[in-house]
């Protein structure tokens, strides 16, 4: 399985690979057959993981990295197509006085804007960063099934590399497993391109409105189950969002998910992470429990916005040993 | 009878003073601060590059609110520190006496000395904007209207020496014009200004406004010479050669650099009249051009 430096502190915490999906019963049966989440365990190690101590050349190419990971967001009410040009600009550029700096991953739009983001990107030279674009009624998910599969189908037709949907928490608590389960696959048949290629689908559980780790590690595996490609912490819009806990416990599930059925599922913690320091925290945390094989944006990624200007002035800092400050970054 | 135990003094801790708390270094030193006969008087925070850094995004952080509040607003929140330094007097006259090894009647005259000069420059707050702005005769239909501005965040190296009063001669004109500041307490002498933080705590000083670091003035003034986000440096503080060096790593970014007078009596340039070349030494003018009529 893994290599390298990650190490394994409990069993494989797994479903049965023919998981039976054919009704909620045998769904909440092998979902809560799954074993409970030891909390104070999850949480102690996810601050051990926090204290290691990043420096020089590491902390360069972890800064580096965690560039070449962001998926950068703007999901306003006020994004404008002027706006969402800046941002690919950015993106497709971030530090303009040093052409060093990588690229993001992509750019995170509501799926309006997904055609003027794709426009922007290749016009700004820089076609390889994907379109990200919410759907499925996002941030809140209340909507009907087929306003949802609408949605998604508009953001697959403007563009959109990837997708990322809001599971319906509602019918989550309540139960409702099979509803959820059958929502992901709907929507991930919707990624499906006229030219056989398909939009990447990204499965955001808000794991603040999930309540318990039991929960998220449900939500992991039953998303997972039903064709995830990557599996998401939050929307960024409620008060709790990503957490190193909560991420913690969906690197471990996507982990025993490869290793129980072979197919490797990313993760993107998303929404608080502002700091560079927090991002590499999250990067420790990645290969420590997954390994390299995570290590790229292909399957870890950050969901963020300001994110990017820290990095980038701890960025400048390390290459000329001087404070840097808000003055040198693009402010947007 | 028998005697009564003889009580055991609480003594205090020095702590910095950073965005409106006081926090211990980051690094966790300390060092030992003594008196001119070099009697152990209290351990200081030793504080370290990161700790400047951290004062740095503090003051620049309360900035946008200092430098935005009415000039009358900074006026009386500095007549109220005033009040507080007042109210401390003999505190701070025991603190310059042990730290420059005067009687404590000298040292008292010198603290009242230090409040007076607040005071002086409390009064400036909304009376800068007339002595060093204006409107200016133009030959064309347009009011010209020159005003100062602050700077921004400013780094201060306290005077080594004069541990009260050069402290307030530095810090007040700084921040009553609307600066920010960062002030690196003396080496020697840290005390007066880790307990001048208290009196700035308790006197309606927005967080940040005035962050108080103290340790060793080369390790703590270089990064801040260098720092991109600091606007200007006073360089009261800083012995000949390495005032030389930090206005070097200054130019980078441009600052505004303030060299320090060289006078070999250490109290001379603070006892006499400081005049308003400090107070003007941070701003910068605005000028703005509006047509007359329509």
């Amino acid at each position: 399985m893994t290599h390298g430096y990650a190490r394994r502190y409990g069993a494989v915490v797994t479903m049965p690979t023919d998981a039976d999906t054919s009704s909620d019963a045998a769904l909440r049966r092998q979902l809560h057959g799954l074993p409970g989440v030891d909390a104070v365990g999850l949480e102690a190690r996810a601050a051990a993981l926090g204290t290691r101590s990043i420096k020089t050349t590491a902390k360069a190419y972890a800064l580096d990295l965690a560039i070449s990971m962001i998926d950068l967001t703007t999901l306003e009410g006020a994004d404008t197509p002027g706006k969402v040009r800046a941002l690919c600009a950015k993106g497709a550029n971030p530090d303009p006085t040093d052409r060093s700096t990588p690229k993001v991953a992509a750019i995170c739009v509501y799926s309006d804007m997904a055609a003027t983001a794709k426009e922007a990107l290749v016009a700004n030279g820089a076609p390889e960063i994907k379109v990200a674009s919410v759907a499925t009624a996002f941030p809140s998910g209340r909507a009907a099934m087929a306003v949802k599969l609408a949605d998604t189908r508009d953001a697959v037709a403007a563009g959109a590399d990837e997708i990322d949907m809001v599971i319906d928490r509602g019918a989550f608590l309540s139960g409702r497993y099979l509803q959820v389960f059958e929502e992901i696959q709907q929507v991930k048949a919707e990624c499906a391109r006229p030219d056989g290629e398909e939009a990447h689908l990204k499965v955001i559980f808000e794991n603040g409105e999930l309540a318990t780790y039991d929960n998220i590690r449900r939500a992991s595996w039953l998303a997972m189950s039903a064709g995830a490609d990557f599996i998401k912490t939050s929307t960024g819009k409620v008060t709790v969002n990503a957490t190193p806990p909560g991420t913690l416990l969906m690197l471990e599930a996507v982990r025993d998910f490869r290793a129980a059925t072979g197919r490797q599922v990313g993760v993107k913690p998303a929404g608080g992470i502002r700091t560079a320091k927090d991002a590499i925290k999250y990067l420790v945390m990645v290969n420590e429990t997954v390994g390299e094989d995570w290590l790229s944006r292909d399957w870890f990624r950050f969901g963020a916005s300001s994110l990017l200007n820290d990095l980038l002035m701890q960025r400048q800092k390390l290459s000329t040993g001087r404070y840097s400050g808000p003055d040198y970054v693009t402010v947007d | 009878m028998s005697t009564p135990e003889p009580r055991l003094p609480v003594l205090k801790t020095y702590k910095l003073y950073v965005g409106g708390k006081f926090p211990r270094s980051e690094s966790g030193r300390v060092y030992d601060v003594t008196d001119s006969r070099s009697t152990w008087l209290a351990n200081a925070p030793l504080a370290s590059r990161k700790d400047a850094r951290d004062a740095v995004a503090a003051a620049r952080k309360a900035f946008g609110g200092w430098s935005g509040a009415t000039a009358y607003n900074r006026g009386q929140i500095l007549y109220r520190i005033a009040e507080m330094l007042e109210g401390r007097r003999d505190q701070f006259a025991t603190e310059v006496a042990a730290a420059e090894g005067v009687s404590r009647n000298k040292a008292l005259a010198r603290t009242d000395a230090a409040i007076d000069r607040w005071v002086w420059y409390a009064g400036w707050a909304d009376k800068v904007t007339q002595v060093a702005g204006g409107a200016n005769p133009v030959a064309g239909p347009f009011f010209n209207l020159s005003t100062p501005e602050p700077t921004g965040v400013v780094a201060l190296l306290a005077p080594q020496r004069s541990s009260l009063l050069g402290l307030v001669s530095v810090l007040a004109p700084a921040i009553v014009t609307g600066n920010t500041a960062i002030l690196v307490a003396s080496h020697e002498a840290p005390l007066p200004a880790l307990s001048l933080a208290e009196v700035l705590a308790t006197s309606d000083l927005p967080p940040g406004v005035v962050n108080i670091l103290s340790g060793n003035t080369a390790e703590l003034a270089r990064p801040l010479a260098a720092h991109q986000d600091v606007n200007a440096i006073d360089l009261a503080g800083a012995a000949p050669e390495l005032a030389t060096e930090l206005e070097v790593a200054a130019a980078d970014n441009l600052k505004r650099v303030l060299r320090p007078t060289t006078d070999t009596d250490p109290h001379t340039p603070w006892t006499a009249d400081p005049g308003t070349s400090r107070l003007l030494s941070f701003l910068e003018t605005k000028t703005v051009w509006h047509p007359i009529g329509t």
